[in-house]
């Protein structure tokens, strides 16, 4: 997996920025707590100016990266380097890194003002230069008016605004941030998402965003990184991810798929949908199947050259507003999930499906873990 | 996500004061408590266990101290029995006085020990309040003289200052419960009292073992009462040792018997800490 | 009886014994107070049913009384000495307890919080052997060393419980955006602790003021106040006594409520009291 996930990544990160290197690289880092092993081998780059997102599911130890980049936790073994520069042992108030907390952390016994001025008063800049700063901040988050505010007096999204001015006015090399629209509601998120990935452009400063949202992550990331049980999954671009997943887990955490286990023998791939060329060793392989690459042929209708067809019957069906999902049944073991746009299905009906082979993705077989 | 220097910075210096101003001075008494006197009044450094001896031998060394216990068993059974109903209404019946009647139990708190004991011997004596009260109602001709300078007047002065302090755990195991383990009891049949019988009381066991605990050890340790209020029959364990370390000049047999005390204490409050986390079951 | 939140009938007829039980446990935790307060303006001095005419004559002799007022200055040194010192030695140990692991962490934990519900004899004592050993001579010093290890348990139990509800992301963000750890305790944790820390220090305050146990075995030649009134409750029933209790009984007053107002800014904070009832007993710290 090391090398895939380098390779990806060297293409990744080609198309963002040429030739530079990485701002941020994270080079086989471990964590362990006690005897639990909450990060294993974990190599990662970041490019200038980019935005990454560490995509996982909870206790996947997507935060704990995140706190050892930021200087919270120590890796047990690994390295982390900005630009020529060891970040391990540094305490976090050396790093050029700031973090917008999950729950924003905002100081409750200062104003918003004073939040904001925090990391350039502790630095002892000059107080000319902090208020400007502060208010050229505030002015970028559209905070201007609740300066003098203090944070319990403010709402989510508003608090929210907040902690990232507190964390930009530093200007960091990196900005972390961890789950940080977990707190808002469904549209206030939304908004927040395009909110902040112009902020991001317009500051052209690297971020790395902590999400279990998979949607979330699509819709905001130049690049995502997916994370299982502290394992690296798959780095790569939200395109590349979806439409050529690495791993069954990766294939399913990311949308809808329909995972098929074949059997190959001499770059044939057989199973009970039926039987395609492939390019890939002999023996079982798993192929990712998205639902919108299945197409239901009309009664009488004619498929497409070299096409993969299976009848079956519909067993369940799932209104989605512009598309809608239905479950087909084509043998005892194998069911199969299409996406249709029609809504002309019936349940029990017996219906004929099709799929092109260029579309059934070879994934590895993710392996099992606690 | 705290460094070593800081881990260190804040645990050195306690670490160290604690080691020299509360371990030190335990093992020293352990030490003297080996030691003797010389007929020079000066201390010999020789070690063996004559301390201890003439602690069983001489009578009134633990006649002196089972009659401490019993006169903090007395404390402490009568405090719990002041503080716990009054924790029980304050908690479940006071409505939205409670803020307020907690206030009032906590309030004589402040007021000094040594001026509430004070207070006590000036109603107590026989020119005092209580006194010269019944006799003005015509009650009594005589003044009452068991009244002050008895083990009941230490018994009284300590319950009335140890009460507050067997209220407070009471209380705060009492708040904890949640309430609607009270409803879902009335709801699944328990009368009232099948109720405090039945979930009150069992939940409330952790409160009750730390404020009995409180009441006998201080009461336990008490010398001050005593000597104000409890004239020669009501000598307690601490009043020896104070003599000892004072006019009767035995520093290592006062610190034989408290050490023992400091043995008694710590064991009772090992005691009341394991059976308290018996019954607490969160 | 509007007060009574009533079920049933049966439910009603306990809550009036309940009622009377703690109407009754009011009078003997009041009684002497009340008795005190009175009789500080009882022309007949101690004692004697009814009181006679009113009078302010002993606080006349109260406040001509110097070595009274010296015993209270002294008590005040001591009180003020003996805050620095738990303070300065509490708040570091509350912060080691609650995120540093070290050998004997258990064992520190018991003996910081053992004086909270050790006889005062058994602490005053040996110091006292500490001091003696060491061959410093008892003075008002002694005491105060005496108070100031003793308390530390306050301080230490008021602070932690304090830490237990401070989010610790407070402080993350403060060294992420670039305070160094001294600065962080001093811009984030010290504000976010200043309700524990002022009542800790209030509490310490008061609980020196009135320390008797410990003083008694450290005592050198100048008087503390309690150890003042204790010479004269020696020596017979003296009425400016009366007086006397009856001032500090209003200035602790005045520091309840002072305290209290200070909690209410502060929501939602548990009271003093129960907090250090539950950790030195709890076993939680």
């Amino acid at each position: 997996m090391g090398l895939t996930t380098t390779s990806l990544s060297a293409t990744a990160t080609a198309t963002n920025s040429s030739a530079k290197p990485p701002l941020l690289r994270v080079r086989n880092l471990a964590k362990r707590f006690g005897k639990n092993v909450v990060l294993r081998d974990i190599s990662l780059d970041v490019a200038e100016g980019e935005f990454l997102t560490i995509l996982g599911e909870s206790g996947s130890g997507k935060t704990t990266l995140l706190r050892i980049i930021a200087g919270f936790e120590s890796a047990s073994s690994g390295e982390l380097w900005m630009g020529e520069e060891q970040l391990g042992r540094q305490p976090p108030y050396r790093r050029r890194v700031n973090t917008v907390f999950q729950h924003y952390a905002l100081f409750p016994h200062l104003t918003v003002e004073q939040n904001v001025g925090y990391g350039l008063r502790v630095a002892r800049r000059p107080e000319t230069e902090i208020a400007a700063r502060v208010e050229d901040a505030l002015a970028k988050v559209k905070m201007t008016a609740h300066a003098k505010a203090k944070p319990s007096k403010i709402s989510g999204g508003q608090q929210q605004r907040v902690a990232l001015a507190r964390a930009l006015v530093n200007r960091p090399r990196l900005l972390l941030l961890d789950e940080p629209l977990s707190a808002l509601d469904a549209n206030l998120r939304r908004q927040m998402q395009v909110e902040l990935k112009s902020l991001q452009r317009e500051v052209g400063i690297s971020f790395i965003f902590v999400t279990h949202d998979q949607e979330e992550a699509m819709v905001m990331s130049d690049r995502i990184a997916l994370l299982r049980s502290g394992e690296l999954e798959q780095v790569a671009t939200p395109r590349e991810i979806y439409s050529q997943p690495a791993t069954a887990y990766v294939a399913q955490f990311i949308g809808h798929t329909n995972l098929l286990k074949a059997d190959v023998q001499g770059g044939i791939a057989r199973c009970v949908a039926g039987a395609w060329p492939v390019e890939a060793a002999d023996g079982v392989a798993l192929f990712s199947l998205r639902p919108e690459n299945i197409r239901v042929i009309s009664p009488g209708g004619v498929g497409t050259a070299g096409g993969v067809r299976v009848r079956g019957r519909v067993r369940h069906q799932a209104f989605h507003g512009a598309t809608e999902l239905i479950r087909v049944e084509c043998s005892e073991n194998l069911a199969l999930v299409v996406r249709t746009s029609s809504g002309a299905e019936a349940m029990e009906e017996e219906i004929e499906l099709e799929f092109s082979p260029t579309d059934a993705v070879l994934v590895r077989e993710s392996a099992e873990r606690i | 996500m705290f460094s070593r220097g800081y881990k260190a910075a804040v645990t050195l210096p306690p670490v160290l004061w604690v080691a020299l101003f509360l371990f030190t001075p335990y093992v020293l008494m352990f030490c003297y408590s080996f030691w003797s006197v010389s007929p020079a009044q000066t201390i010999v450094h020789s070690w063996d266990l004559n301390n201890y001896k003439d602690l069983l031998r001489v009578d009134v060394y633990w006649q002196t101290l089972l009659r401490s216990m019993w006169i903090a068993a007395r404390v402490t059974i009568f405090s719990l029995l002041l503080a716990y109903p009054m924790a029980y209404f304050l908690s479940f019946q006071a409505g939205k006085r409670k803020d307020l009647l907690y206030q009032l139990v906590v309030i004589p708190l402040w007021v000094s020990y040594l001026v509430r004991a004070y207070a006590w011997k000036t109603i107590l004596g026989s020119d005092g309040v209580l006194n010269t009260l019944l006799q003005y109602v015509h009650l009594t001709r005589h003044p009452l003289e068991f009244l002050l300078y008895s083990p009941f007047a230490v018994v009284l002065t300590l319950t009335h200052i140890y009460t507050p302090f067997a209220f407070l755990p009471i209380y705060a195991a009492l708040e904890h419960i949640p309430r609607n383990l009270v409803e879902a009891s009335h709801d699944l049949g328990a009368t009232p009292a099948q109720t405090f019988w039945r979930v009150i009381l069992p939940l409330s066991i952790p409160g009750v073992l730390a404020g009995a605990t409180f009441a006998f050890v201080l009461s336990l340790g008490d010398f001050l009462a005593p000597l104000l209020l409890g004239g020669p029959s009501g000598i307690m364990i601490s009043n020896i040792v104070v003599s000892l370390f004072g006019a009767a000049y035995n520093w290592p047999l006062g610190a034989a018997i408290s050490l023992c005390m400091l043995v008694l204490v710590v064991g009772l409050i090992f005691g009341s800490e394991r059976l308290g986390k018996k019954w607490s079951f969160s | 009886m509007e007060l009574l939140v009533t079920r049933d009938a049966a439910t009603a007829e306990r809550s009036h014994w309940l009622l009377l039980h703690c109407v009754a446990v009011f009078a003997f935790l009041y009684l002497p107070i009340a008795i005190l307060v009175l009789y500080s303006f009882n022309g007949e001095g101690v004692g004697g049913f009814p009181p006679h005419r009113l009078t302010l004559d002993w606080y006349r002799t109260l406040f001509a009384d110097e070595p009274i007022w010296d015993s209270v200055l002294n008590s005040l040194e001591v009180a003020l000495a003996a805050m620095a010192i738990s303070l300065a030695f509490g708040v570091p140990a509350a912060l080691a307890l609650d995120r540093a692991q070290f050998p004997g962490k258990a064992l520190f934990r018991r003996l910081v919080l053992l004086p909270l519900i050790l006889p005062g004899i058994i602490t005053g004592l040996s110091l006292l052997m500490l001091f003696n050993v060491a061959g410093m001579k008892l003075s008002l010093l002694t005491i105060a060393l005496g108070h100031g290890t003793a308390l530390i348990s306050v301080a230490t139990t008021e602070v932690f419980a304090g830490l237990q509800k401070l989010d610790r992301a407070q402080e993350e963000a403060s060294l992420d955006l670039g305070a160094n750890y001294w600065q962080t305790f001093w811009r984030i944790t010290v504000p976010n602790l200043k309700l524990p820390i002022i009542g800790a220090a209030l509490l310490i305050f008061t609980l020196s003021l009135d320390e008797i146990a410990v003083s008694f075995f450290l005592i050198g030649r100048d008087n503390t106040l309690p150890l003042e009134i204790w010479g004269r409750l020696r020596r017979g029933i003296t009425p400016e006594i009366n007086a006397v209790s009856t001032v500090i009984f209003g200035f602790s007053l005045i520091a309840i409520v002072l305290w209290y107002r200070l909690r209410m800014r502060g929501e939602g904070a548990t009271d003093a009291g129960i907090e250090i009832v539950e950790v030195a007993e709890g076993g939680q710290a």
